[in-house]
């Protein structure tokens, strides 16, 4: 669905707060179609970008230009943007439809097409036949539903969404990631998703952005952003990363040598190492990239020996936390619960599978 | 319940009655048939409420009072109302000293301002009348409703307004459609309150009002004559009653206000 004309171009939007430098020079282009996510802690700026993009915050320097056109002195009632707000913001002495149909009121529309509209809406947001209800009496998904409705109802550019998910429990908030995907995919309009949970980001978006203090540190499509951390923070920040500390021994020809602490050398391609320097020199991999070895197993490329120190059984998944001969730290590695495959005891000794195609080398 | 050794319940049933039994005494004095105001009651009447209806000067009084509570209470909330939204909307230098500085004469004696204002007004020649006496309920009815706006306003989600504005409203459309139908509950319990405030106010109206009357500085002024006390005692039964009607309402409207956005109860006047 995504088309390489941007939507969105952001150009090295600042924004000052008094002393504080909330938004330090973004630059991106969000393409037409796209799920595009904004991931990072609280306080990352991320909301505030969104809040650029709406038109509710002025920046202090920089384009926003969206469709073609600079979006500077066009306040947020003019632009071709949407809003889904974190507490829903729906209207209490409104019902149901009086919401979803509030932002027509200055259509040119007849009131029964308007009527049909809203009806279709609903349908679209699974809230068929709710229309009369009182607003506030819905339930949180029920609520969220309506401010989609309310949103998509315009038919805007791009609909924002600020951390639409963050007041429903585990289950819904499942649920609603996988019908708002859906949605998104039916309407086909470029959806922004504010978050600071990273699953939800990797589940939903087809590209992320990862924010850290007023600057983008990575952006990404999902695999990419997961598989090749450009840093150790964004690293750290998406799933689990183990570290352990290595030396750079050459460079020549897209290969670089390593001597890896536990694994011992290692030859890597010139792609996985990361263009960041913060700090010592470490290798990052993935609890997945790991295998266990049982007796009599051969590991596809390497293996290294090691005691297991934690167990921690999570029903379909066994996490290990393994500390490899000659490292201080261990290492945690995921295994799936397959059937017949009994669960190993802590401080038993065992033999680690791993790939030098998996690592990548932080310097 | 639990045992009550210490007396509390005693203590607070005597309160009770140390407060409200002189206001029964009203009704059954209004309704007693004879001038003089002591046991035993005489019989059963309701000439005092005649005599009320037939006097003039009274039903002047009573004029002048609904008016300066009309305009006094209309006066106080759109004051209040801009004071409100802006304490719970922006951020600016010196507004905590500002607005307690705005909520000050709840604390000052009423004497104190009542003079202050009649100094200033005779010095700048202005002539007493209805006017001033609104002037100065204005001053102290704002504070109270400023208390209950501010209330009202504060249990308003900032982006129910963001929400409006991004589905095509201006700034004057929003306040229409969405802030003033969600505090509109709060702005009618604030003219009640600020209406039933005036009403009874004395000192303000006596200093400030120069040849005209309100209705409790014609109560005051007729204590003198003992004939006239019943038919105060009927006046008085009058204002009991509506008062505790308007005051009833205006409770009834700021918890539906509080409960139609969804906010937490923070007490009120009731």
């Amino acid at each position: 669905m995504t088309s390489a004309k941007p939507m969105i171009e952001l150009k090295d939007v600042q924004k000052w707060y008094g002393d504080y430098h909330a938004l330090r020079g973004i630059n991106a282009e969000i393409r037409a179609g796209e799920f595009f996510s904004l991931l990072g802690p609280s306080g990352c700026g991320k909301t505030t970008l969104l809040r650029t993009i709406a038109g509710f915050e002025d920046i202090t320097s920089g384009v926003v230009m969206i469709d073609g056109k600079s979006m500077e002195d066009v306040p947020a009632n003019k632009r071709p943007t949407n809003m889904v707000f974190q507490s829903y913001a729906i209207f209490p002495h409104l019902s149901v439809e009086q919401n979803v149909g509030f932002g027509l009121r200055r259509d040119p529309r007849t009131a029964a097409e308007k009527q049909k509209a809203v009806d279709e809406t609903l349908e679209m947001v699974g809230l068929k036949g709710y229309g009369k209800r009182a607003a506030h009496a819905l339930s949180g998904g029920q609520r969220q539903r309506v401010a989609l409705a309310r949103a998509l109802i315009l038919k805007p550019k791009v609909l924002l969404l600020d951390e639409p998910l963050s007041a429903l429990d585990k289950k819904m908030r499942e649920h609603m990631q996988v019908e708002l995907i859906k949605l998104q995919r039916q309407v086909g309009i470029t959806f922004i998703l504010v978050t600071h949970d990273q699953e939800e980001a990797l589940v939903m978006s087809d590209r992320i952005a990862v924010m850290f203090e007023g600057e983008i540190a990575q952006l990404d499509d999902p695999e990419t952003l997961y598989r090749r951390p450009k840093t150790r923070k964004v690293a750290d920040f998406i799933g689990v990363m183990n570290f352990l500390p290595a030396t750079i021994l050459s460079e020549a020809g897209g290969k670089v040598e390593i001597e890896v602490q536990g694994f011992g050398r290692a030859s890597i391609d010139a792609d996985q190492v990361s263009n960041s320097h913060d700090g010592a020199a470490a290798v990052g991999f993935r609890p997945e990239t790991l295998t266990i070895l049982y007796e009599g197993q051969t590991p596809l490329d390497r293996e290294a020996p090691g005691i297991i120190e934690e167990v921690v059984y999570y029903g379909d998944m066994t996490y290990y936390d393994v500390k490899l001969d000659g490292v201080t730290e261990p290492v945690r590695i995921s295994m799936r619960n397959v059937f017949g495959r009994e669960v190993l005891e802590r401080g038993a000794r065992t033999r680690v599978a791993w790939s030098s195609g998996a690592l990548v080398l932080f310097r | 319940m639990k045992p009550n050794p210490s007396g509390l319940r005693s203590y607070t049933i005597i309160y009770l009655i140390f407060l409200y039994a002189p206001i029964l005494l009203l009704p059954l004095f209004a309704f007693n048939d004879g001038t003089i105001i002591a046991f035993p009651l005489k019989g059963f009447t309701t000439k005092w409420f005649e005599q009320l209806a037939g006097s003039d000067q009274l039903l002047n009084a009573v004029k002048n009072s609904l008016i300066v509570a009309s305009a006094s209470a209309i006066g106080a909330t759109v004051l209040a109302i801009f004071a409100a939204r802006a304490s719970t909307r922006y951020d600016f230098k010196g507004k905590g000293g500002l607005m307690a500085l705005i909520m000050l004469p709840l604390v000052l004696p009423e004497i104190i301002i009542a003079m202050a204002i009649l100094v200033v007004l005779l010095q700048m020649g202005l002539n007493l009348g209805l006017h001033t006496i609104i002037l100065g309920h204005m001053l102290m009815c704002t504070p109270f409703a400023i208390a209950i706006l501010t209330a009202a306003f504060q249990s308003l989600d900032k982006s129910l307004e963001e929400a409006a504005y991004d589905l095509g409203e201006d700034a004057f459309s929003t306040f229409r459609l969405i802030i003033l139908p969600l505090v509109l509950p709060g702005i009618i319990s604030s003219l009640l309150i600020s209406f039933t405030i005036s009403m009874d106010e004395f000192i303000l109206a006596a200093f400030l009002g120069g040849t005209e009357t309100t209705l409790p500085v014609y109560i005051y002024s007729q204590l003198r004559f003992p004939k006239a006390i019943p038919v105060i005692m009927a006046v008085a039964t009058c204002l009991v009653a509506v008062s505790i009607c308007l005051l009833i309402v205006a409770e009834y409207f700021r918890r539906r206000g509080i409960a139609k956005t969804g906010g937490k109860d923070t007490g009120g006047f009731l």
